[in-house]
C-alpha cells in the first residue's frame, strides 16, 4: 500500500473509495458521501469546495481520524489511518479554545501534552504567538480576545505542534470579510515558510483559488461526490488582494462556478429536505 | 444606578420596616374592649427592634454566642467539604461511564426527592445528638446540588473543544486534567453559593431538631420558653452569619473565575 504513485512521493493523505452514511433514528441509512478518492500531495495547499451540508467536513474528519469512514481506507503518508492522526493539526470552524486557560497556555498545552518542559512549552508559545501577531495578548483568556484573534491563537496553538498536516474547517467562516481576507494572507504566509500538506474546507469560492493549488468541487449531499477537480497554476507567493484581479483568477473563477452552481442550486432547491435529515 | 444612591435606597428599606415594626410594637392603635390597650404587633408576639438588637449585642458582648456559632460554623463547613467531594467524586464518575449512571438514574432522583428534613431524626438515632448528625444532614443537601452541577458541567463540555484537545494529542488521563476538571469546577464554583448556604440549612434544622449547642439551638431554646427576643436575635446572627460566609465565598470564587466571560459595561 506505500508504493510511490508514478514514482512521485507518497501523498500525504490519501483518502481511498470512502463513503459515509449515518443510521437514522427510526431505521434507515443517510448516505451522506459516496465513495470518494482525495488525494493531497505533501507540500500541496488543497481546498475542498462545495455547497453547505455537503459533507466537506465529514471528509476532513475521516482525515483527522475523529470519525471512521463507512467503508474504504484513509492513508496517511501511505501508512493506513487507525485513531486518531498524530500527524495532523486541525484548526476548527467553532472556538476551540479552552476557556479556561490563557492564549499562552492554550498554545503550550499541545507541547506539554508530549512532554515538552513547561518552561520551553511557553517560550515556543510565546514566539509564535508572536508570529500570529498576538505578542502582547499571551495572558488574555479566550473571552477577552476577538474573534479573528481567537482564531490567530487556534492557528498558534495546532502550529506550534508543527503537523506535517493542516486540517482546516472552514477557519476563517465565522469572521467578517476584512477579517477573513487579514487572517487568509497570515495563513498564506505562514504555509510559504514552511509548505505542509494542506486540506482546506470552505464554501468560499473565491477564498479556495486565492489560497490553493488545486481546488475540489464536491456537490451538493445526499450521496455527495467530487464532481470537479481544478489545478490552480496562479504564481507563488501570491498576494491575496492582488491576485484576485489577475485574468487568470477569473477564468477559473468561471470555469469552477459553472460546475458549482447547480449544486448549490440543488442545495437550495433540497434545503427543507435536508434539515429534516440532519434534525 | 450610582452605588451611593443604590446604597441608600437598600438601607432605606431596613430603615422603614424597622420603623414600621418599632411604631406599631409600641404605640397602641387605641383601648380595646376590656379597656387594655391595642397593638397591631403585641409585643409578646413580635418584641420590638430595640429589644432584638440590645439582645443581640448582649450575646456578643458576654461573649455566650461564640461557643455556638463556631459549632454551627465547624458543621457547615463540615458538610460542606465531604459534600462537596463526594458530589465531586460521584459526579464525574457518573459523567465519564453512562451504565453506572443510567443504573443508579431512578434511585439519584428518589433520594433527591425526600425531603432532607425526615432524615433528622434518624441521623439522630444513628449518629448521636453531638455535631455529626448535623453534618451528615447537611452533606445529604451539598452533595446532591454538586453532585448535578459536576455531572453536568463534564457531560456538558463542548464537543469541539474535546475534539481539539484531542487532536492536540490529549490522552485520556490529560483530558481530565485539562478539559473535564476545569470544566466541572467552574459548575462547582456557580453553584457554590447555594451548596454553602445549604451546608448552613442542613446544620440549623439539624441542631433545631435536637442537639445541645449550635444557633438552631439558640433559636429553638428561646422559642421553647416564649422569649420572641431571643427568636428574633437568634435569626439576625444567623442572618449576619450566612452574610458573611457568603462574603467569603465570593472573595474565594473570584480568582478562580477569572476566565470566565463577564458583562462588560461602557464606562463614562
Amino acid at each position: 500500500m506505500t508504493q510511490p504513485m508514478n514514482g512521485a512521493a507518497v501523498p500525504a493523505v490519501q483518502l481511498n473509495s470512502v463513503s459515509v452514511a449515518y443510521g437514522l433514528t427510526g431505521g434507515g441509512r443517510y448516505e451522506a458521501v459516496q465513495p470518494v478518492d482525495v488525494q493531497v500531495a505533501d507540500g500541496e495547499f488543497v481546498a475542498v469546495l462545495g455547497p453547505t451540508g455537503c459533507g466537506k467536513s465529514t471528509l476532513l474528519n475521516i482525515a483527522a481520524g475523529l470519525m471512521p469512514p463507512s467503508s474504504g481506507e484513509s492513508l496517511i503518508f501511505g501508512q493506513r489511518l487507525q485513531g486518531l492522526n498524530t500527524q495532523a493539526g486541525y484548526l476548527f470552524q467553532q472556538d476551540a479554545l479552552m476557556p479556561w486557560k490563557t492564549a499562552r497556555d492554550n498554545v503550550a498545552i499541545g507541547l506539554e501534552v508530549r512532554g515538552t518542559g513547561r518552561r520551553d512549552a511557553l517560550g515556543a508559545a510565546d514566539r509564535i504567538l508572536a508570529r500570529v501577531g498576538l505578542a502582547s495578548f499571551g495572558d488574555r483568556y479566550p473571552h477577552q480576545l476577538s474573534g479573528g484573534q481567537k482564531k490567530r491563537v487556534a492557528l498558534a496553538q495546532v502550529l506550534v505542534r508543527e503537523p506535517k498536516i493542516l486540517l482546516m474547517d472552514e477557519p476563517f467562516g465565522p469572521l467578517d470579510a476584512q477579517t477573513r481576507l487579514i487572517m487568509s494572507e497570515l495563513l498564506l504566509d505562514l504555509w510559504q515558510a514552511d509548505r505542509k500538506a494542506v486540506m482546506f474546507v470552505t464554501h468560499d469560492l473565491d477564498e479556495a483559488i486565492a489560497l490553493s493549488d488545486r481546488v475540489l468541487v464536491m456537490s451538493a449531499g445526499p450521496r455527495a461526490s467530487i464532481i470537479g477537480d481544478f489545478p490552480i497554476p496562479l504564481a507563488r507567493p501570491r498576494d491575496i488582494a492582488e491576485v484576485r484581479s489577475e485574468p487568470e483568477f477569473h477564468r477559473l473563477h468561471a470555469a469552477i462556478w459553472n460546475t458549482l452552481r447547480d449544486e448549490v442550486r440543488k442545495t437550495y432547491g433540497l434545503s427543507n429536505a435536508a434539515k429534516e435529515i440532519r434534525a | 444606578m450610582s452605588r451611593p444612591k443604590l446604597l441608600f435606597l437598600q438601607v432605606m428599606v431596613a430603615v422603614v420596616v424597622l420603623v414600621f415594626w418599632h411604631v406599631f410594637s409600641t404605640v397602641p392603635l387605641g383601648t380595646g374592649s376590656d379597656g387594655k390597650p391595642y397593638y397591631l404587633l403585641p409585643q409578646f408576639f413580635f418584641s420590638t427592634p430595640l429589644k432584638v438588637i440590645e439582645r443581640v449585642f448582649l450575646m456578643f458582648w458576654e461573649g455566650t454566642v461564640y461557643k455556638h456559632l463556631m459549632i454551627t460554623l465547624t458543621e457547615a463547613v463540615l458538610a460542606f467539604v465531604i459534600g462537596a467531594t463526594a458530589g465531586v467524586l460521584i459526579g464525574f464518575w457518573f459523567a465519564r461511564k453512562p451504565l453506572v449512571a443510567a443504573v443508579f438514574d431512578p434511585y439519584v432522583k428518589m433520594m433527591n426527592a425526600l425531603p432532607r428534613v425526615v432524615l433528622a431524626p434518624i441521623f439522630a438515632l444513628w449518629f448521636g445528638l453531638g455535631i455529626w448528625s448535623k453534618v451528615w444532614l447537611g452533606v445529604t443537601l451539598v452533595f446532591f446540588i454538586v453532585f448535578f452541577n459536576v455531572y453536568q458541567g463534564v457531560r456538558e463540555v463542548s464537543p469541539v473543544v474535546l475534539s481539539n484537545a484531542r487532536m492536540l494529542g490529549m490522552n485520556e488521563r490529560q483530558l481530565l486534567r485539562h478539559v473535564y476538571w476545569p470544566a466541572a469546577l467552574s459548575w462547582v464554583f456557580s453553584s457554590l453559593h447555594t451548596s454553602v448556604g445549604f451546608a448552613v440549612v442542613g446544620a440549623v434544622v439539624g441542631e433545631y431538631l435536637g442537639s445541645s449547642a449550635g444557633l438552631g439551638y439558640l433559636i429553638h431554646q428561646a422559642e421553647g420558653v416564649f422569649d420572641v427576643t431571643g427568636v428574633f436575635a437568634g435569626m439576625v446572627i444567623l442572618m449576619i452569619f450566612v452574610m458573611v460566609i457568603d462574603f467569603c465565598v465570593t472573595l474565594i470564587e473570584k480568582p478562580l473565575l477569572v476566565w470566565r466571560p463577564t458583562e462588560t459595561r461602557t464606562v463614562q
